[in-house]
């Protein structure tokens, strides 16, 4: 669940995606695999930066074609959905099948996990029945060694008879390999037996009775035996498409459908139902993956005690819980204590920036240098300043995390309280992915299957603050509650608010999650199975290049492309006066009276509905407005702090500010994103009035309640 | 003797039976490699004491009380490790 440009906002949700050649005689190749083997990891290996991504058509999964050249061939690589099989229980899988028997996969590269063989088996037969062309490509092999798992692809090779490699992602030498072992595959060299799924007699004697005729009608455009089978078995996901492709709807044959109804009779005989039959197909197709793992895999007994120990601690009943928190308040730390003296750099730095464009500027007239300086660039330092260093240091921890395998221990452990709310415990990792974005966060709620959990998942989505509110709470957490000298104490308290703060969006979410399923969308929690994946030693020196890359530079481009413009407008409405006021004195003044009552004042709510493009500009804003009254020369933190009081801040303003901040409408993007994946407006209006509403009944009960006692 | 998954504790390994659950429940059941003849272990309990994480075929997937109730098991002749 990676946070990229392209996994983030409107991109995530895009048009469909349309197989593109660059020569005819590049040849289209599916990467299939299981969730979580480093699919995507070898597909962004092969294909480089030579990517698109969309949708699948007409289906909210996501879909990713790149391309990848050999010294023998081209290779247009499609990335289809990650899935466990292609029975087409699911969106996915139904897209993955669609792709592999209709979409003009001409070979197919399927990619296992070598920690977990024999469950990878099983969808790697699938994909050999619909596209014997295949190429088993067993990742992960590396850490299958760490775990004491022993490999034998010959004898794999020889079980499935298909060409096997083994690969470990972030080696170059094996993905050589891979491509060999491809271009072999795709010129027909080598010789290929692929071993087909069989079932228990009924079932077999049942596909007889449709196969010679399918056979005899299509030819090998479909698999005969493959189609005989999901005739016989019902499937109705199938009928549409492959009436499509075939240019005839196979039952609407009266000699085929007869076919099909002597296969059911013929399982009626051994009381087979078609419920039975499709319970009958799943255990075969398990029992032939494990036939096919025999003698290719052996693993010592316990090797995986290290894991079960992690485990016992990490989600034990004693410790689970205050070592997830004490996690998050080192993060905090260290991002609070890290970023400290490389913000004060950066500012000092960028202040001397200023000054020299303002001198540079000092013969154009004032309105000019204004806008661009005062406005423009200063806002934009400012973001810069406060942002990058805690970005650069938040995301690569965050991503660490992520790639150790901790966050699925993290839903894990909260599962029970989302199950009290009627929710799904996946909602744990879409929240999580809310920390990084929120717009990313609500594209991941595709992972949870109700709908009604999922749309739950999304309109609660805003309450955990996204990278974009974090840098606002971080502040105003060390101007007001803690000082700005900086020492060990000081950043461990700044870390404990804003730890505060999120476990306060994150029971939030849970209250949010509760009021939802007892109101508009009223309904029992659906099933819930969810994999606690191997721990993994993440890849340190990848993983900081990737999320600085990734997530900190794109976060800060978002937040600068917003900013510098806010900036100009600001600046603009500063310094038009009307009548002796100036325009923003007059909107921020319209708008005080009610945002008293919340605590807070006119400039305050008037940064948070500016910020409506991108939270990361509230701060901006109001030192912006604030500036234009008094005059602030230099970007630290104390000149803040000085700042912040002439105005009139006291320490509930401050409260109120950053409750108001982790609860109020979440950003366009967020809200565009909720329509797209919710299908509709009322949807997204939802996602506004929820934490809208919630945010201020709270500022309201603090700021009247607190002012009872001063 | 027939019990329930969820009856079965940490550190115990048990073999399915049957499922008694239907729709897509089943499917997703079945799809994690909950088919009949199957060893499975109990490898742990959540915090909170639902869900329970299980290992199955090499995995380890945690299931909730309410689902994995309708796995029904019977316990394995000998308690040695998958």
């Amino acid at each position: 669940m990676g946070l990229t440009s392209s996994s983030t906002g409107f991109a995530a949700a895009e048009t469909s995606l349309e197989i593109k050649r660059h020569a005819s005689s590049d040849v289209v190749v599916a990467i299939a695999g299981n969730p979580n083997v480093g699919k995507s990891t070898i597909f962004n290996a092969l294909t480089g930066m030579r990517q698109h991504t969309g949708n699948w058509p007409g289906k909210t999964v996501a879909a990713a074609q790149g391309y990848c050249e050999t010294e023998r061939s081209g290779y247009v690589l499609v990335d289809i959905p990650g899935t466990y099989s292609l029975l087409a229980h699911s969106a996915e899988e139904e897209a993955a099948r669609d792709f592999l028997c209709f979409g003009g996969a001409e070979a197919a590269v399927v990619v296992c996990d070598a920690t977990c063989l024999q469950r990878s088996l099983n969808l790697a037969l699938q994909v050999m029945e619909l596209c014997p062309k295949t190429l088993v490509c067993v990742n992960l092999c590396d850490e299958a060694k760490r775990r004491g798992i022993t490999l034998d692809l010959k004898q794999l090779e020889e079980n499935l008879g298909v060409p096997v490699v083994g690969t470990a992602a972030h080696d170059k030498r094996t993905l050589k390999v891979l491509t060999e072992a491809l271009d072999r595959l795709c010129s027909g060299e080598t010789e290929l037996h692929p071993k087909r799924l069989h079932y228990i007699k009924p079932v077999e004697a049942a596909i007889a009775c449709a196969e010679p005729l399918l056979r005899e009608r299509f030819g090998e455009r479909l698999d005969p035996r493959w189609l005989a089978l999901r005739l016989i078995e019902g499937d109705k996901t199938l009928a549409a498409e492959a009436g499509k492709y075939l240019g005839t709807d196979p039952l609407s044959d009266p000699e085929i459908s007869a076919a099909v109804e002597r296969g059911r009779l013929r399982l009626a005989e051994d009381e087979i139902t078609l419920d039975i039959l499709r319970d009958r197909i799943v255990s075969c197709i398990t029992l032939n993956s494990e036939e096919a793992a025999d003698g290719a895999v052996s693993e010592c007994a316990g090797c995986r005690r290290a894991d079960r120990r992690a485990d016992r601690l990490l989600t034990g009943r004693a410790l689970g819980f205050p070592l997830m928190i004490l996690l998050l308040l080192v993060v905090f730390w260290l991002t609070i204590s890290g970023a400290n003296y490389p913000s004060q750099l950066l500012s000092a730095g960028l202040g001397w920036l200023g000054e020299r464009l303002s001198e540079l500027m000092s013969g154009a007239p004032w309105w000019l240098s204004g806008v661009l300086v005062d406005g423009a660039y200063r806002t934009l330092a400012w973001v810069t300043a406060v942002m990058l260093p805690p970005m650069a240091i938040f995301f690569p921890l965050f991503t660490l995390l992520e790639d150790s395998g901790y966050l699925p221990r993290v839903a894990y452990n909260l599962d029970k309280p989302f199950q009290r709310c009627n929710a799904c415990g996946k909602q744990a990792l879409t929240m999580a992915m809310g920390f990084g974005c929120n717009a990313a966060g609500i594209v991941g709620c595709r992972i949870i299957d109700s709908k009604r959990e999922r749309l739950i998942a999304m309109l609660t989505n805003a309450f955990v603050p996204c990278n974009g509110k974090f840098p606002f709470i971080l502040t105003l957490a060390s101007v007001f509650f803690v000082g700005t000298a900086g020492g060990f104490g000081e950043s461990a308290l700044s870390a404990a608010i804003v730890t505060a703060a999120v476990l306060l969006g994150v029971g939030m979410t849970f209250a949010a999650s509760k009021f939802l399923s007892a109101t508009i969308l009223r309904g029992q929690p659906s099933g819930f199975t969810l994999e606690l994946p191997p721990y993994r030693k993440p890849q340190f020196g990848k993983v900081i290049v990737r999320s600085l890359l990734d997530r900190t530079l794109f976060v800060l481009g978002r937040a600068a492309a917003v900013a510098a413009p806010a900036g100009a407008v600001i600046w603009i409405l500063a310094n038009v006066t009307v009548d002796g006021g100036s325009l923003l004195s007059y909107c921020t003044g319209a708008l005080d009276p009610f945002a008293r009552l919340l605590g807070m004042d006119g400039v305050i709510l008037m940064a948070f509905i500016l910020g409506l493009p991108a939270n990361e500009i509230v701060i901006p804003i109001i030192i912006m407005c604030y500036m234009s009254q008094g005059s602030l020369t230099e970007l630290s933190l104390p000149a803040l702090a000085q700042l912040l009081g002439e105005n009139g801040w006291t320490w509930r303003t401050a409260v109120c500010t950053m409750l108001f901040s982790l609860m109020h409408w979440p950003c366009s993007t967020s809200l565009l994103t909720v329509r797209k994946e919710a299908g509709g407006w009322k949807w997204a209006l939802a996602a506004f009035l929820l934490p809208t509403c919630a945010g201020v009944i709270g500022c309201f009960l603090v700021a009247q309640i607190s002012g009872l006692f001063i | 003797m027939e019990k329930c998954l969820n009856e079965i504790k940490p550190g115990e390994t048990a073999v399915v039976e049957r499922l008694r659950v239907h729709g897509s429940m089943r499917r997703r059941l079945l799809d994690i490699g909950l088919v009949e003849g199957t060893r499975v272990e109990c490898v742990g309990v959540s915090p909170m004491g639902d869900p329970a994480a299980y290992c199955i075929r090499g995995a380890v997937i945690a299931i909730r009380a309410a689902d994995s109730r309708d796995v029904l098991v019977r316990e394995a002749a000998d308690g040695t490790d998958l």
